[in-house]
This record gives C-alpha cells, structure tokens and sequence, in this order.
C-alpha cells in the first residue's frame, strides 16, 4: 500500500495549501477588509484618545493665566531633566516680593511621555496635549517655553 | 638573553601554525566558511550580530555577539527614583513593555509593604494578559516572514493594532505605556475599555481560524518546523531557558502557576506544555497561550471590581535596607527584578534576569548541524528581542 | 479586420515595394528589436504594478495609491529612481563578469521571445523546435545567476548563487518533462503548429487527468525555474539579505529584476501556449452560437489573458506560502514531481498511440 500512502500524502499537502490559497483569495476579492489608513490624508478625521501623551503643554485661560506655582514638583519627577524652572521675583499687589516662575522650559528633545510630571504637579498646571507630529528642521525649536509670554499666575491657585 | 629565546620559540610556533601542512584549526574545517549574520540583517529583528560556521549549508557553529544595542540600563536604574525607574523597563522588553513595568511595580510594593486595591491587580493582570497577546501576535506575523510566508504578518497586525488602540485609549500611549506606578495603576480604565476588549476578542474569535490555514496546517510550514531545532527538557533546564520556549520542551516554568502573583491563583487557565521540543512545538505553545490569555480576559472583563485603581503613596518613595526580588511571566519567559536597596530615594544595585538572554544561550546548541534556512525559524520561535537582551 | 498579423503584413508590403530584399529584412529586424525592447519595458512596468496590487490586496493593505490615478504610474517613478540611482561596482568584485551578469539575464529573456506567438499568424520567429528551444535557452538564465553571485565576491551572493543553480537545474526536468506531454500529443516542436492543434480544444481539457497533472506539475517547475515564493532560495531575504544581487544597485539590479518578470511572463505564455491553447478562442463542442461570440474577441486578448490569469496564480503563491528550505525543495523535486510527471508521460504516450483523447 505503498502507492497509496503516497499518493495520500501529496493529496494531503495539496489540500492544505489550497486552503491557504482561499484565504488570501478571499481577501484580494474583498477590499472591505482592508484597513489601510491613509494618514496624511485623514488629519481631519484623526482623533487621538484624549489621554494620548504627545507633548507637554501649559494651558492658559482667556486673561493669559496659568496655574503654575513654581513649586518644582514636576522637574524632580521626571527621569531625564526635560523640565527646567526658571524664577523671577515679582511683586505682588501688597507691593511684597513674591517668587514667581519666569520660564518654564521643556525640553521635548528629551522628554519620552512617561506622565510622571502630569501626576507630581499639585495645581493641574501642565497636561499633556494629543499632538505627535514633532518633526524639526532645527533641533532648537525642540526646547519650548510652556508659560505665554507676559502670562502671570491665576488667582487662588497656590 | 632569555626573554629573546621566548620570543623566539613563539616565532617558531606561529610558523607552524602558518604551515599549509599542519592540520587545520580544530572544528573549522577546509570548506568552510564565516558568515556574519547581523547586525544589519533582515533575520535578526533588531542589532543581533550571529557569526556562524557554515559548511556549505550546514551550520556547525553560531556564535551570538551582542552588546549593540547595550543602553546600560541596570546602571541607569542606580540614579532615578523608584518611581522614575519602571519606564524605563519599558525599554528593554518593547513588545511587553507592560509586564516589565509589572515586575518593577511589584519590588517596589514588596518593598514598601503596600496593599494594591483589588480593581488594580484586575487591571494589571487584564493589562498584562492584553500585551502577551499582542506579542504573540507580532511574534506569529515576523516568524511567518522570517520563513518567507508575508501575508500573515499583515493580518496579525490587525489584531495587534487592535490591542494597540485599547492601550492608547485607557494608557496614553501604543508601545510603551508607563502604566504601572508602585501602588496600583496611573488612571483608572477608560469608560469604553470593556466594551473595547469584547469588541477584540470577537475580532479574534473570528480571525483566529485563519492562522491555521494559512499556517497551522500548511504542509509547507509543518515541513519547515517540525523536527527542527530540537530542545530536550534537560537542556532547556540547563540552559535556563524559560517562557514558552521551555514550554516546547515540556518544563513546567510558568511564573504565573508556580509564583502566583496578583489574582492569578484565583483564575482558572491551563499552563500549556508541548514536549516535542522542536520548532513547531514553541510555535503551538505561543499560539495556544493567546487563547489562554483570551480565557483569562474573558474570566476578568465583566468582573472588574468597584474602588480605588491606585493606593495612596508617599510622593518620594524610600524602600527599607534590604534585598528585594520579584518574578513576572512575561511574553518570553520569566522576568526577576533584583533590588539592593540602602535605604535610599535610588536603588543601591538593581538587576534583571531577562528571559532572552538565556534563550538565545541555547542557539548555538539547537542550531549546529541544521541548514541556514532552518537557524532563521529557529531564531523566530526563540522570539528573540534584542533590547532584552542587551540592556 | 484590424489585427496584429494585417499590420505586420501591411508593414511587410510595403517596405518590399519601397526597398530591395537586404534592406526590408534590415528595417524589419530593427522594427522588431524596438518592438521587443519596449514590451520588455511595458512587461516590467505592468507586472511590478501588478505584483505589487495583488500583494496588497492578499495582504489587506491598498498598495500604492500616490502617483497617478490609483498609483498606476507607480512602477514608472521606481524605474526613474533605478535609472538615477548610482551603480555600484563593490571593490573586491570581478569586474567584467559582474557587469556582464544582468545584460546575459536580459539577452536570455529576448531571446526568449522569439518564437512565441502573441496573436493569430504573429510570431516573430516561427522556428520547427520552437519548444525545445524554449526550454534550451532558459537554462542558459542560470549562468547569469552563477556569474552574478560568483563575482560580486559576498558569501551571500554566492550561497544564493549555488542554491539557484541547483534548483534551476533540477526543475528543468520537470519542466521539460510536462512539456514533452504535450509535444507527444501534438507529434510537433513547432509553437504554431501546437496551437493549431487545439483548435478543437484545449489540451488541459480533452487531454483528460494526466494532462492536468502535467499542467500543474509544469506550473511548480516553472515557478521554481523563474525563482519566484515559495521557491525564492535565491533571493530568501530573511536568509540571505538579497542572494545574488545583494551586491547590485540602481540600473544593473533594475535589469535582474525586470529579467525576472519578463521571465515570469514568458514562462506562462508558454504554458498559455501548451496547455491553454496560445490565442485560440475557448469553444464548447456544438454551441455554434457562443462559439461564435468567442472568436469575435480578437486573439491577442485571448492570449494575454490566459497568460495574465497564469501570472496571477504565481502571484498568489507567493504571497500565500512559506519558503521551502534548500533540502526540502531537491526533495520535492526529485521524489514527487520527477516520478509523477515521468509516470505522466509514459500515460500520455499511451494515450497519443491509442489515440484517446478527443
């Protein structure tokens, strides 16, 4: 029963490619299945998860307030000194001096959206915003200033 | 003059070396020949470097070197926090970023002697099970590549990418979440999570059938892997090779049933043994294991518990002197982490045991007297991942 | 009736009524060098889109959908870029033979073209051992192979080389050995003649089962002969980087690959030609109505889509299985398809003798 097995055997091979062969020809002849996006073309319809970690973003209110104390919570929690925070003194309404952040850099160069900023800040100043198209052409764009220029601190935060 | 008659026997002996007549170096023989597989090689799937022994095309030595992508991680560790340094596990085992995390966490509350709220562990292990698959998915499609066959790469990716959006949604992010903080997680699940996850698991349910056609069952593939790289239990163990490539060979090593940490012992998933020991075995063990985790998201999703997601911590984290360890199961096989702690805000020393280290140790031993095309699937069932190896 | 054969006799009549005999035969060979030089060019261009469509498709992705409508003038922009490319001759390389190598690979396709017959009564070369030399020629394509990986002096090139050579040598048994089915039938090496004669049917079809095997058995050696998935051992890019042109770059590697795909194309028109019947119409028996409809359809159509309906089917091999490995490969060579298709020829000449086929 030689000649049997044998030609059992190369039935059974030609079978299971066969099957194979229906899979993908099923697929070329059902374009519905593909899930291609076009990503450039698609922006407008891109919507990112609103806990998506792009980048590290300082929002201010319509009066160009932040909610920044300056207390540094943010540039000792995160791993690879991405955030740097730069004081001045100003002076507050009683005329008292009153240490206040100048600048708050962020270095996205450095930064991997690890979050742990995000979770040490005690105000809620800083949150990570959905953007991911980081790409420079020069790498000094890449250090960003997160206060607005001339932004100063929102009542009642402290 | 002494020391010149030493220089001079040595000038005398590599003469003889140099001698056409002098048998060859042992082991390599007049056919042979040097090939260097790596580290830009599209077989390696990342900055492995084989040399390999070949005659003809017969392999008859393969000698792994590594250090390319050695990013001194262990070290780095030694100067950031114990919560700054868990992401940075993220990067060695970049398919299950979230289970070296997992391990990470794990130390640090051993250490800190806290309690996780039940909803945590739920999540972490529904987390973790979620990024074995999506390994395994990606380890199906690149193997399936490897051996020539493109097509079920794309559509593991499917899957993948699937699990990929869940992650996103509830984590922040696709590859390297950084979910895990000592305590329990970072956020609590996103609202759509459950019904996310049912939406996959149906997706997978309905695909999952495919992978057997295309490459289960297809003679082409059976010829390729079976009977290849052979791996007795003995070896395996001697090796300390873990994770489904012991699996293959029939060493019960499964983190999750011997160590159970989290919830596992209250779940009920088979550890899945193949003792062939071959290729095809490794790849049936990992193709068996998704289903497993399957059962296992299955058993969790409708039974997340009410409460916290995180417990409350000290904003700076301070562990007690002493030597802490923990063990996961990861995707490849048994990640420890290994703490020295003084009694600092850093670890004294920290070091990881990782799985693929001592699963690429056991290459060179499968490989020698198979053919070349073989050492590729060999390396594909290995489920090697560079950055683990290294550090 | 506007055809291929009016226009080259047409062109014929023409030049022997301007020009005296040495000169019309000088301008009609000329005529037909940049005939089979620009389908080359229109071969490679329509199947590197071709392959690449299908493989999206199988592979669930849209392929290249950028330049031009659909991304049909991808291939064009790849050719631009070969052509601007820099060619790189490595160092330690031989380098005449390395040069040399891809022009033997494309000589070897033209050569090739000569006796196929696209249409009805237009064959650039009817010779009487059309077949034979068919298959005669296309071995000589292993000789580049060898020559490309031996030259370019990388160890890849040369595994590649070695793997190539053995299994292009090996399946052209098989190869000829289904070919040799048909020709017993036909009693004819003469392309044309063995296209007349399945004027009353295919040989696939009124050649009953062992005609069918030597059809499949021929569609496996010629996939392996023109190097294509499952059979890559050659290229093996998860093995061997490249195979054999590894070391190749921009115009010299554009070579190689389009002599791949006029290859690829000039294998299934001879399998059109043997088994499908070449340009014949397809008819069924006594339904003189539909039979009718068939030969409106002009016969360069006939002929280009059954060898596009073959090309497909390499196609999908490729994209559906694994490669084999270089043992496993001799394997199925010489224990499946060599006995199969000898048993095979030893039932077809019973056949042709006894005379039962239709």
């Amino acid at each position: 029963m030689f000649i049997k097995k044998y030609i059992q055997e190369i039935w059974g091979a030609v079978k299971s490619l066969l099957k194979g062969m229906r899979r993908t020809g099923y697929y070329f002849t059902h374009h519905k299945e593909i899930i291609t996006q076009q990503y450039p073309d698609n922006r407008e319809t891109l919507n990112l998860p609103e806990r998506f970690k792009g980048e590290v973003v300082m929002p201010h209110d319509e009066n160009n307030e932040h909610r920044c104390t300056g207390c540094q919570a943010c540039e000792l929690a995160c791993p690879n000194g991405t955030i740097k925070v730069i004081f001045k003194n100003e002076l507050n309404a009683e005329g008292k001096k009153k240490k206040a952040i100048d600048k708050l850099v962020y270095h996205l160069e450095l930064c991997t959206m690890c979050n742990l900023c995000i979770e040490a800040c005690p105000s809620d100043a800083i949150k990570m915003a959905q953007t991911f198209e980081h790409s420079v052409f020069d790498r000094n764009e890449l250090t960003k200033i997160l206060n607005n220029p001339g932004s100063k601190i929102m009542d009642g935060v402290e | 003059m002494e020391g010149f008659g030493e220089v001079l026997k040595m000038y005398r002996k590599t003469e003889i070396i140099n001698d056409s007549k002098a048998p060859p170096a042992e082991g390599f023989g007049e056919a042979d020949m040097i090939i260097n597989v790596g580290p830009q090689h599209p077989a390696t799937h990342g900055v492995l470097h084989l040399v390999i022994t070949l005659n003809g095309e017969t392999i008859k030595n393969v000698e792994p070197h590594l250090g390319y992508i050695h990013r001194s991680i262990e070290k780095m560790c030694e100067s950031l926090s114990y919560r700054q340094f868990i992401y940075v596990t993220s990067r060695m085992d970049y398919l299950s970023a979230h289970i070296n995390n997992h391990a990470c966490a794990l130390c640090v509350e051993q250490g800190l002697q806290v309690e996780i709220p039940p909803r945590a562990q739920v999540i972490r292990v529904l987390m973790d099970e979620l990024t074995r698959i999506a390994s395994h998915e990606l380890w199906l499609g690149a193997m399936a590549m490897d051996l020539g066959a493109f097509t079920p790469f794309f559509h593991a990716f499917r899957e993948r990418e699937s699990i990929n959006d869940i992650m996103e949604e509830t984590c922040g992010a696709r590859l390297t979440m950084n979910y895990m903080v000592p305590g329990g997680v970072m956020h609590d699940l996103h609202p759509s999570f459950q019904q996310r996850v049912k939406d996959f698991m149906q997706l997978y349910k309905s695909k999952v059938h495919e992978y057997d056609e295309m490459l289960t069952g297809n003679i082409i593939f059976q010829n390729r892997m079976k009977n290849v790289g052979v791996l007795s239990a003995e070896d395996a163990i001697s090796y300390g090779c873990t994770g489904p490539t012991a699996r293959g060979s029939g060493v019960s090593c499964d983190v999750r049933k011997l160590y159970p940490y989290e919830i596992y012992n209250t779940l009920e998933f088979d550890e899945v043994l193949e003792t062939g020991g071959d290729s095809f075995s490794r790849y049936m063990v990992r193709v068996r294991e998704m289903q497993q985790s399957i059962r296992i998201i299955e058993q969790l999703i409708d039974n997340i518990p009410e409460g916290d997601f995180q417990t409350k911590t000290k904003a700076v984290l301070k562990l007690p002197k002493g030597e802490f360890y923990s063990r996961v199961e990861t995707a490849r096989g048994e990640l420890g982490v290994y703490i020295v702690s003084e009694g600092a805000t850093t670890p004294y020393r920290i070091k990881f045991r990782s799985p693929g280290f001592s699963n690429l140790s056991v290459l060179n031993h499968i490989a020698k007297g198979s053919k070349l095309g073989d050492l590729v699937a060999m390396m594909g069932t290995l489920d090697l991942v560079i950055p683990d190896i290294d550090r | 009736m506007w055809s291929f054969s009016n226009i080259a006799n047409s062109i014929h009549e023409w030049l022997s009524n301007n020009f005296n005999p040495t000169w019309t035969i000088i301008i009609e060979m000329v005529i037909a060098g940049v005939a089979v030089i620009s389908l080359f060019a229109l071969l490679g261009l329509v199947l590197v889109i071709m392959e690449r469509k299908v493989s999206a498709w199988m592979q669930i992705r849209l392929g290249p959908n950028r330049v031009g409508p659909k991304g049909m003038f991808q291939s064009l922009a790849d050719t631009l870029k070969l052509l601007v490319k820099e060619g790189l001759t490595p160092g330690g390389a031989d380098k005449f033979l390395f040069n040399l190598a891809p022009f033997i690979a494309m000589i070897v396709a033209m050569l090739l073209m000569a006796p196929i017959a696209f249409a009805k009564d237009f064959q650039l070369w009817d010779l009487n051992i059309g077949v034979l030399f068919v298959s005669a020629v296309s071995s000589i394509m292993v000789i580049s192979i060898l020559m490309a990986g031996w030259a370019s002096n990388n160890k890849y090139s040369l595994m590649g080389a070695m793997r190539s050579g053995a299994q292009i040598v090996s399946y052209e048994l098989s190869a000829g050995l289904s070919i040799l089915a048909v020709v017993v039938m036909t009693g004819s090496l003469q392309v044309s003649e063995i296209i007349e004669s399945q004027r009353n049917g295919w040989w696939i079809f009124k050649g009953h089962l062992p005609m069918l095997i030597a059809f499949v058995t021929f569609i496996i050696a010629v996939t392996a002969e023109t190097n294509r998935a499952p059979f890559d051992l050659a290229e093996a890019e998860s093995e061997l980087t490249a195979g054999f042109h590894t070391e190749y770059s921009g115009m010299k590697f554009a070579l190689f690959f389009l002599a791949e795909y006029v290859n690829v194309f000039i294998v299934c028109a001879i399998g059109a030609t043997l088994f499908l019947g070449g340009w014949m119409p397809f008819h069924i028996g006594k339904w003189e109505g539909f039979n009718h409809v068939m030969d409106y359809i002009p016969s360069s159509i006939w002929f280009f889509g059954k060898t596009f309906f073959l090309i497909f089917l390499i196609m999908w091999f490729r994209w559906t299985f694994p490669r084999l490995r270089i043992d496993q490969l001799l394997n199925l060579e010489w224990k499946y398809l060599l006995p199969i298709s000898m048993i095979n020829l030893l039932i077809v000449t019973a056949m042709a003798i006894l005379g039962w086929h239709f």
